[in-house]
């Protein structure tokens, strides 16, 4: 538990400035993988979703992602312009518990994992596939997690999802 | 021996021994529970060979991509369809030295075909 409570010490430190859109909380869609899945880790991985508006469960940091399937998902974050005060990641390799834990939280295998309001989205197929088609802006939009003003950078002015009119 | 028993016998001794069991396990539990309209399997495991998790680890199939087109899926949210497949091959995903990471395209023929016609143009 200390190395987990201590990155969500870290994450707490930063300026964010949490608000929930919404208290909606999705019910797990099954029991697959919470059969090791104790009280306590529930309650602190209920925490940590809670922490930002978005939440990355990921190998590594933004800034030195570990695997690249985290990579790739962090680099789509970027992409779509989700504001970074409104955003927290986890590293699962810092916290066995947590990597355990997160995948009976979420049924799902697999790392890395994003979170919108408290609400699983997918792993990274589901966030590139998403990223793709559009769907993913429009969440992100009506989540309103995006950082405001002026588009900077050439990353996001080839993204079609985003407004281009200045 | 006829050539067509010759191909049987070389079949049978290719399923004995087979170098590619869990790709072989994957395949047909997934075609078993979805029927699959067109289902593809690429092991990428060598393109990961070398990264930190693998060390030490002798198992030639570790890394999976998945390309599936099934009617199973209508109707379905991506999230509930890789859950599916996640859950069919949750022992292999769980088991020491299984599978590392899984890649999931999951689509219904209809998707398909919309994507596709997309692409050509």
């Amino acid at each position: 538990m200390s190395l987990f409570t201590r990155s969500l010490l870290r994450a707490a430190g930063r300026p964010t400035t949490f608000a929930p859109t919404t208290s909606r909380i999705t019910p797990l869609p099954s029991l697959l993988f919470s059969r090791y899945l104790s009280d306590s880790t529930r309650a602190a991985i209920d925490k940590a979703v809670a922490t930002s508006p978005v939440v990355l469960f990921m190998k590594g940091t933004p800034e030195f992602p570990q695997c690249g399937f985290s990579r790739a998902s962090i680099q789509v974050l970027g992409l779509q312009g989700v504001d970074p005060k409104k955003f927290t990641a986890f590293n699962v390799l810092e916290d066995e518990e947590l990597r355990q834990g997160i995948k009976e939280y979420s049924s799902w295998p697999t790392i890395p994992q994003l979170y919108v309001n408290k609400e699983f989205i997918g792993g990274c197929d589901i966030l590139m596939s998403m990223h793709t088609s559009g769907e993913l802006a429009d969440l992100f939009e009506k989540a309103d997690v995006l950082a405001a003003g002026e588009e900077t950078g050439p990353e996001t002015a080839k993204n079609p999802a985003q407004p281009t009119d200045g | 021996m006829s050539t067509a028993t010759f191909r049987r016998l070389l079949a049978t001794m290719a399923t004995a021994t087979s170098n590619t069991p869990m790709e072989d396990l994957i395949r047909r539990k997934v075609t078993e529970a979805l029927n699959p309209k067109t289902f593809e399997i690429f092991n990428d495991s060598h393109k990961h060979a070398h990264h930190e998790p693998m060390r030490g680890s002798t198992s030639k199939e570790t890394h999976f991509r998945l390309v599936i087109t099934s009617n199973a899926f209508e109707g379905q949210p991506l999230r509930l369809r890789h859950q599916t497949i996640y859950g069919l091959l949750k022992e292999e995903m769980a088991m020491e030295g299984g599978i590392h990471a899984l890649q999931l395209k999951t689509r219904t023929p209809a998707e398909e075909e919309r994507q596709e016609k997309k692409n050509e143009e």
